[in-house]
């Protein structure tokens, strides 16, 4: 090789490149500054190691009498934790259709902004704190737990059913109307049967989502194996908090399974 | 595939639109969701009727608990805020650095072994179906009140979502490169470094804000059980019935929410 | 019959889609519109049931100056008017009978559509168009299990449906190969002939046009720049239609007979 060659090689801007770069790690930084002086990370120490924590819940818990005669009452409280996020997944699936409509582009053209709007907003708020507001309003039990479920669903399914609604194939329709059918006839025969198959698979994948959320309810009282879990947890019954979490997994697996099943199939 | 079926007359004279046995099955489907339903909503009483006239007495309680917020309370509010961002911040950082190695033995086209494949992704599946706030009422009462067990239950919460959501990504890069490098003799180190990593930086960017912006949300509920942040100052104005700062709890948290989404998706949006 | 007089038509964006059209239309012609893409055969087709609605002039059919129908009147016209589409515009998740049968929308009241009860009549109607198109077996198939050919027979069955005294097809065999476009044609030839339906299609390959049209109008730069009986055509006429000379895409070939 000829080492006395000159190569010329342009070398590209790079300027650009070390501002952004310095500017982000600026940015983090701070942040992690912030982070670390402004929060008392400090381990303040208790009367259970992470080993006996982790054996009282997985190992003990199939050995203890009360355990053993509470199974039922568990399984219960998770069957009640199922309806709550089956009867939510259920209003909120269905109260998305006419957002997701109006958030829609392609069918109610600048009114899709208010739509939009709205959805947004919802998804913003936590769903603890749609619960919060329900329990307070409705009172206590799975009733609000549905109410907060349902709403909170809105957010995110209206937003995906939006989407479905924009990608959908409008020639249908002018097709429709060029035979002489009414607005609302193409609709429902050029839209409608477009967007089920996704509609749905989307609904099965939020129940998913639902019966974990559903399951964190009873905190502030809207039902579900949420509370019985704190209460277990407050009186360190760590063997009847871990029965549960063990039911809590079972199930949450097999439904997933589930759900990943029928939504493959109906696609 | 669907059987060819002429169309017949069938027993009374008429030519169905929709065959028999398709007519069944939807009828079926129908039938066990109206029965699910129907079940739901008999164990939580939440009838449709009562979806309905549930609603009245949200907009009271609203209208007349939650208004007027009490704004001299801002400032208890922000200090909270921040410790939840703060561990929303901590434990997705945590759960980006440790989800790398997991994401990449649940990814079928870079760990062959099938028994570490599997084990590693049972146990990432078992972690992801346990609900945060468990995670939380387990950790404080082994590391303490305060936000290190909130830091830490999310950062479990997260490592499992961040390493399956990597590891399908992973398993859907160009394998091109993979080749090559293998081919000129790189070990599997060596594949992940100069093959998959340049592939899956804005995934993995883009995944750990998706994350972010799932445990801020997360972050709200652990204070109910001593974790830290603001969940810990809802609580205790909740059992004090005192719902003006309630209302600035949930119109600043929600103000919170909205613009770390807002800031999070503008980046991701011009990352992919 | 079908006139246009006069008829002008300027897109929003100020491209002239039709400049004063003068056209009369018989009962039972099949007539092919040709033109190179940008011409004007897919705005002068469209402009019959008003997908786009021309600007000026006059549209007469059946003594009626379509251009200031209402709503509802119009809708009573596009029932009457039958369409076909490049792309076949079919509901793909949908059986083919139900597609064949949202021909009747039209003629079905709102409510009684809405909940899917078509009278009997149109079922067996429905079932008849697939018939004559010779599909009539894929009747409770999903449409997008079928064939492109088999689709544009699904639509033509569906204009049929409409008992329409006009068929309009745009493009209709722009997606087909060959031999499959030869089977179109012929359909829409013989429907035209038994029912006496005035047929017109849009068209860029000559020798089609040529061998199913009784008569061509030739379009340029939204202008009617030929209008005669197809016999009278030569390859001279196209080049003067197209301003340039025949190259091989204008001819499609590949029919056996």
């Amino acid at each position: 090789m000829n080492l006395d060659k000159q190569y010329n090689i342009q070398r590209p801007d790079r300027t650009k490149y070390w501002m952004k770069f310095g500017f982000i790690t600026f940015i983090l930084a701070t942040l992690y500054t912030i982070a670390f002086t402004t929060t008392d990370l400090s381990y303040s120490g208790s009367s259970l190691s992470a080993f006996d924590m982790f054996k009282r819940l997985f190992f003990d818990t199939f050995f203890d009498p009360v355990v053993h005669e509470r199974i039922p009452q568990y399984i219960g409280y998770m069957f009640e934790t199922l309806a709550i996020a089956f009867a939510g997944t259920m209003i909120g699936a269905i109260l998305a259709i006419p957002i997701g409509f109006l958030a829609a582009k392609n069918m109610s053209g600048h009114f899709s902004s208010i739509g939009k709007g709205i959805l947004n907003g919802i998804r913003a708020f936590p769903e603890i704190l749609f619960a919060v507001i329900f329990v307070a309003s409705v009172g206590m039990g799975p009733y609000a737990g549905v109410l907060a479920i349902g709403i909170n669903s809105i957010g995110m399914l209206g937003k995906l059913y939006s989407e479905v609604i924009e990608s959908i194939d409008m020639t249908v329709v002018e097709a429709l109307k060029a035979s002489g059918a009414s607005r609302l006839q193409a609709m429902w025969f050029g839209v409608i049967p477009q967007v089920i198959p996704e509609f749905s698979s989307y609904a099965i994948y939020r129940f998913e989502i639902d019966v974990r959320a559903s399951t964190v309810l009873g905190i502030v009282g809207a039902g579900g194996i949420g509370a019985p879990i704190i209460l277990a947890s407050n009186q360190r019954a760590w063997e009847q908090v871990g029965m549960m979490l063990i039911i809590i997994i079972v199930v949450v697996t097999i439904i997933d399974y589930l759900s990943a099943y029928i939504r493959k199939k109906i696609v | 595939m669907q059987p060819v079926t002429k169309p017949q007359k069938n027993n009374n004279g008429r030519i169905p639109i929709i065959p028999r046995q398709t007519k069944t099955r939807m009828t079926i489907i129908v039938l066990v969701v109206v029965l699910l339903y129907a079940i739901a909503a008999f164990f939580t009483k939440a009838y449709p009727n009562r979806i309905i006239t549930g609603f009245p007495h949200v907009i009271d309680f609203v209208k007349d608990d939650l208004f007027p917020p009490n704004w001299s309370y801002y400032k208890t509010v922000s200090t909270r805020l921040l410790e939840t961002w703060n561990m929303a911040l901590l434990s997705t950082t945590l759960a980006t650095l440790f989800c790398l190695p997991f994401a990449f033995l649940m990814a079928s086209n870079i760990n062959t072994n099938k028994y570490v494949y599997s084990i590693v992704r049972f146990g990432m599946n078992v972690l992801r179906t346990i609900p945060e706030l468990i995670l939380a009422l387990i950790l404080v009462a082994v590391v303490g009140l305060g936000p290190l067990s909130g830091v830490g239950a999310l950062f479990l919460f997260s490592l499992g979502i961040l390493a399956k959501l990597l590891s399908e990504s992973i398993e859907s890069i160009d394998k091109g490169p993979l080749e090559a490098i293998r081919a000129s003799g790189g070990n599997v180190f060596q594949v992940i470094r100069y093959g998959a990593m340049p592939q899956i930086l804005p995934h993995f960017t883009s995944y750990s804000l998706y994350v972010l912006e799932i445990n801020v949300r997360a972050s709200v509920v652990l204070g109910f059980v001593g974790a830290g942040g603001i969940g810990q100052i809802l609580r205790q104005q909740l059992n004090l019935f005192r719902f003006d700062n309630v209302a600035t709890i949930i119109i600043m948290t929600f103000i919170a929410v909205t613009i770390i989404d807002m800031i999070s998706t503008r980046i991701r949006e011009r990352l992919v | 019959m079908i006139e246009f007089k006069n008829v002008s038509l300027t897109y929003p964006n100020g491209h002239q889609g039709l400049k004063n059209v003068n056209l009369k239309l018989n009962d039972g012609e099949f007539i092919v519109v040709v033109g190179l893409s940008g011409a004007g055969k897919s705005t002068l087709i469209r402009s019959i049931n008003q997908l786009v609605k021309p600007t000026e002039g006059e549209l007469i059919i059946d003594g009626e100056n379509t251009l200031n129908f209402k709503e509802k009147q119009l809708r009573q016209l596009r029932t009457k008017i039958g369409m076909i589409f490049q792309n076949y515009n079919l509901v793909k998740r949908t059986s083919v009978l139900k597609n064949v049968l949202s021909g009747r929308l039209g003629h079905t009241g709102t409510i009684r559509s809405l909940l899917g009860l078509y009278p009997q009549e149109d079922v067996k109607l429905a079932l008849e168009s697939l018939d004559r198109v010779g599909i009539v077996e894929k009747a409770y198939i999903r449409a997008d299990q079928l064939s492109g050919g088999q689709q544009q027979r699904v639509s033509i069955a569906r204009a049929l449906t409409q008992k329409p005294k006009v068929i309009l097809a745009d493009e209709p065999v722009a997606s087909l190969d060959p031999p499959t476009s030869h089977i179109v044609m012929k359909d829409l030839k013989k429907i035209n002939r038994e029912d006496n339906i005035t047929t017109l299609v849009n068209l860029h390959f000559i020798d089609m046009a040529m061998e199913y049209a009784d008569r061509i109008i030739g379009m340029r730069a939204g202008e009617v720049v030929f209008d005669g009986p197809a016999s009278s055509v030569t390859e001279k006429t196209f080049e003067e239609i197209y301003g340039r000379k025949i190259k091989e895409d204008d001819v499609l070939g590949g029919d056996e007979k």
